[in-house]
């Protein structure tokens, strides 16, 4: 059985490839494929997106066709803290783009983009469910309820020096 | 009864037998909330702490429980402290320090911390705590006139009235046929008996026996078995509750999501052994009588799309599949629910899928709720383990399995077409229909798509009967609907209420009004394909056809509260450009079309827009409801439409006088230094991020309006409220 070659897929998602090939319909899982990598490696790059389409027997085509469709895959690194910034309605009433802006002043960066640091990533979200909590940040897997945009600065602050947050 | 019935019975005692010989029935219970909202509030380290406390305490008849979201979300973290036969207690916005008070206040010295409580601010004591049923069925013509008898009666029997804390509460789902305006039924705390009585010599003897004499009137106790019944006797005492009727939720807040022997012991799994001994058509008649529609949004009747799918043709592969992907970005109810109680959708997809001739099903849900994809994962791992799915299901024969799929961020794909291309793993791009997913589904055989709440509802339909369900809302919206309530309102969450209920009520009495005494003016309901409802018609009830009446939708469910702060066409192109962004671009008038108005309520926001471009924007908004292949391009237009239609003279506003009352739109606001304010700090000056801010030390400052960009950093810093917005 192939393992990973240095730059290829790891040996646990060649595993899951090689396992939804047994069943029917293989090539619909090709959506559950890419959350694995990018769940792994952060992003999809053009070499993985190759491999998968070679190991799961589906066009190159298709697979960066359905890469760019859904918004949720990435085909660039992000930052090493990925600021998420929720633009759902209750967010939005809340005053969600007065945060964002504050956060595109604070990093000199537009949504989408890494600072030239690689340290920070801006994203954004479209409801993750905790509307009552409203406006939302999170930043990684941490969640910051109520945000406003003048704690923006301070929370950039404290992410930088290491608190809070999971790298 | 049958085979599958009987399995359920064993299973049902086995899980029975071992929650009475773990002893949880006589202990402490203290619970927890774990969904994403509580985790989010600090749910994590609160039970951490307790389970410290309780260790270190060495007690062994206290036990920490984790449960789903209760929809208090307003209020979490939230902590249920249950004490055998005490007043259920719960906690609200608990921190680390509150643990500390409560344990040791409550738990160890016996002491409820009324300051700390839920809701109740006032830190008084009830005796009793009496819930009426309110609702139409038990009180036609409203509860009030039962409150001053009650409140009477107690008088003349020489019990003080204050001395009972009285809620009207919503239908507990206990009417029989026939029994409207029959009979009331009203819940005592802290025995937590409910007692059921027809005339006001009934009464009397209750209020007698009971708050005079501190009995039981045990000869109007009524020990039927209500589907909300657990919910009530938990939640009952809190006003956010008892107004609401929950049976999709019943159990959200109640059991651990995570055990299925929780969800067994509160009705799990029965309604599927009946169904499984009978003939889908049944199944098929009942769900159809019921009266259940769609609660996705379309609100289609749910029996006849099951019907057309089994009778469709005679293609022996046929699926089910749950919409999970919720898309309209203001919504939470699906989440919560697969995060509170997975186990009630996974039997509901399982009884829909025996009806419909399905062996397989697929619930599709969005990547971004981790959490609810993971408990699913492990529901459907041990309902498997049960023989609750998989081959031979409760020995009745029937073989079903179901398959997680996740989306990735694509609104569209939570149209059906999309959805199923999603399924197959292609882009998610919608169809013409016909045909629809019931005559040509995923792989081309017959597909059942419903969503999360509809196949919720399943279970209690099948467990209560197409009767039951039908008495609950109104002529043609049957049953209850969830919905998430945020924006502008105090007590933000999920509420699920009977349809037809006024969305004053909703707002007011469970919502607690707008906050910071501020003017409701408007309800957005149906998210980016619905509209806003102005607050003049607050006294609508709230069913699918009196919804369409006033120009908005019922939608999924998502329904945020405006105040006098918010901007129509701000509010307008808010949604537009979500829904511009998610257009997937098959069609031209969804993807140039809405690029259009977007750009006509950009200038309008700019202050820059003429009267000709309301004109446009109804004219394309028309075009395009017509034209797209797709609903999300027949709805996009909607809260454009609908905010002109109610809220025209705010976009002239915008046009003539170049204002935005609200101050939302930040191109129309003018941001100028109170000269009898300043104090010349130079703050302002430092901090504009285009140096536009001119001024001397100790001077009065002046802001270069050419430059300006209105970014209201000076307003936000001055110290001596002397920046003025305009
Ligand atoms: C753009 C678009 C998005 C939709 N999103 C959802 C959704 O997130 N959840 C859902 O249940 N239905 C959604 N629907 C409705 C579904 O197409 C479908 O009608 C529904 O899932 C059927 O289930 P029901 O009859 O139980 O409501 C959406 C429809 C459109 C046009
Ligand atoms: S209406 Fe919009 S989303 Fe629907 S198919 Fe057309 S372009 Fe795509
Ligand atoms: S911050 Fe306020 S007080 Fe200070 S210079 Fe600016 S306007 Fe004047
Ligand atoms: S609003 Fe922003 S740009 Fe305008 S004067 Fe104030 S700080 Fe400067
Ligand atoms: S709108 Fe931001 S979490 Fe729902």
């Amino acid at each position: 059985m192939a393992t990973a070659t240095k730059d290829g897929l790891e040996s646990d998602i060649v595993k899951f490839i090689s396992q939804c090939r047994k069943k029917e319909h293989p090539e619909s899982y090709l959506i559950a494929v890419l959350h694995k990598v990018q769940e792994k490696y952060g992003y999809l790059s053009q070499d993985h997106m190759n491999e998968v389409a070679q190991r799961l027997q589906v066009p190159t085509s298709t697979v960066s066709g359905v890469a760019t469709f859904y918004h949720f895959f990435r085909l660039r690194p992000r930052g090493k803290y990925a600021i998420s910034v929720c633009l759902g309605t209750a967010c939005f009433v809340k005053g969600a783009d007065k945060v964002l802006n504050a956060f595109q002043t604070e990093l000199g960066i537009e949504m989408g983009e890494t600072t030239a640091d690689g340290l920070f990533s801006l994203e954004n979200t479209r409801c993750l469910g905790v509307c009552a909590l409203a406006p939302v940040v999170t930043i990684n897997d941490t969640v910051y309820s109520k945000v406003t945009a003048n704690q923006v600065p301070e929370l950039i602050r404290q992410v930088k020096s290491g608190k809070n947050v999971e790298g | 009864m049958g085979q599958a019935f009987d399995f359920y019975q064993i299973l049902f005692d086995q899980h029975n037998h071992a929650y009475e010989a773990s002893g949880e029935k006589d202990k402490i219970i203290i619970q927890v909330g774990a969904a994403t909202c509580e985790i989010a509030a600090g749910a994590d380290p609160v039970a951490r702490e307790f389970e410290k406390l309780i260790q270190a305490s060495g007690r062994k008849d206290i036990l920490l429980k984790r449960v789903g979201c209760t929809g208090r979300c307003a209020r979490e973290p939230v902590v249920g402290v249950f004490v055998p036969g005490g007043m259920p207690v719960k906690y609200e916005q608990v921190t680390l320090a509150k643990v500390q008070t409560i344990f040791q206040t409550h738990l160890q010295q016996g002491q409820p911390v009324a300051e700390l409580m839920l809701d109740k601010k006032t830190g008084k004591f009830y005796e009793y705590v009496v819930i009426l049923c309110s609702s139409g069925q038990c009180s036609p013509s409203g509860g009030k006139q039962l409150e001053t008898k009650l409140r009477s009666r107690l008088h003349a029997r020489g019990v003080d009235p204050q001395s009972i804390r009285l809620f009207h509460g919503g239908c507990m789902g206990l009417c029989p046929a026939g029994s409207k305006g029959k009979q009331r039924v009203m819940m005592v705390f802290p025995e937590k008996i409910l007692y059921l009585f027809h005339n006001d010599q009934e009464l009397d003897e209750i209020i007698d026996l009971q708050f005079a004499r501190h009995q039981t009137a045990e000869k109007y106790i009524t020990h039927a078995d209500f589907i909300t019944e657990q919910f009530f006797r938990l939640y009952g005492d809190v006003a956010f509750f008892n107004k609401q009727t929950r049976l999709t939720l019943r159990n959200s807040g109640l059991v651990d999501p995570e055990s299925l022997s929780d969800y067994i012991r509160n009705k799990g799994y029965e309604a599927l052994a009946r169904v499984l001994d009978g003939d889908p058509g049944f199944v098929i008649d009942e769900i159809t009588r019921s009266g259940l529609r769609g609660r996705g949004g379309g609100g289609f009747p749910t029996g006849v799309k099951w019907k057309n799918a089994r009778t469709y043709s005679n293609d022996p592969i046929r699926y089910v599949v749950c919409n999970a992907d919720e898309g309209d970005p203001g919504a939470f109810m699906d989440r919560s629910a697969l995060e509170g109680d997975p186990y009630i959708i996974i039997e509901g997809m399982t009884i829909g899928g025996f009806a419909v001739g399905a062996q397989r099903g697929y619930l599709y849900v969005r990547a971004e709720y981790p959490l609810a994809i993971k408990r699913l994962e492990m529901a459907i791992e041990n309902a498997g383990k049960h023989q609750l799915l998989g081959k031979n299901i409760m020995n009745s024969g029937f073989d079903f399995d179901l398959e997680i799929r996740l989306g990735a961020g694509a609104f569209v794909c939570g149209e059906e077409t999309a959805l199923m291309y999603s399924i197959e793993g292609k882009r998610g791009q919608p169809r013409i229909r016909p045909p629809y997913p019931t005559q040509a589904g995923l792989w081309g055989h017959p597909t059942v798509i419903n969503n999360v709440e509809t196949w919720a509802n399943v279970p209690t339909i099948m467990l209560f009967g197409a009767d039951w369900f039908s008495r609950l809302g109104t002529e043609k919206s049957k049953g209850t609907k969830v919905f998430a309530l945020a924006g502008k309102v105090n007590n933000t969450g999920l509420v699920e209420v009977p349809m037809g209920t006024t969305l004053r009520d909703i707002i007011e009495d469970i919502g607690g009004g707008i906050p910071n005494g501020k003017q409701l003016k408007a309800i957005q309901t149906g998210g980016p394909s619905g509209g806003c409802i102005p607050a003049s018609r607050i006294d609508t009830p709230v069913d699918y056809e009196n919804l369409a009446a006033i120009g908005s939708i019922m939608g999924s469910g998502g329904m945020i509260v405006l105040d006098e702060d918010d901007c129509m066409v701000a509010t307008a192109k808010f949604f537009l450009e979500f829904t511009q962004s998610e257009s997937c671009g098959k069609c031209v008038p969804c993807r140039e079309g809405t690029l259009r108005m977007l750009e006509i309520l950009e200038r309008i926001t700019c202050g820059k827009g003429t009267h000709e471009d309301l004109d446009k924007l109804e004219r394309l908004g028309r075009l395009i409801q017509k034209t797209s292949l797709c609903g999300l391009g027949q709805t996009a237009p909607n809260p454009v439409l609908s905010a002109l239609e109610n809220f025209r003279e705010e976009f002239i506003q915008h046009i003539d006088e170049k204002r935005c009352a609200a101050h939302q739109c930040q191109q129309l606001i003018r941001y100028e230094i109170d000269a009898e304010k300043c104090v010349g700090c130079t703050l302002c000056a430092r901090r504009c991020p285009v140096s536009c801010i001119s001024g001397k030390a100790k001077e009065v400052h002046v802001i270069d309006q050419d430059k300006c960009i209105k970014c209201g950093e000076c307003y936000n810093v001055c110290k001596f409220d002397a920046v003025m917005k305009n």
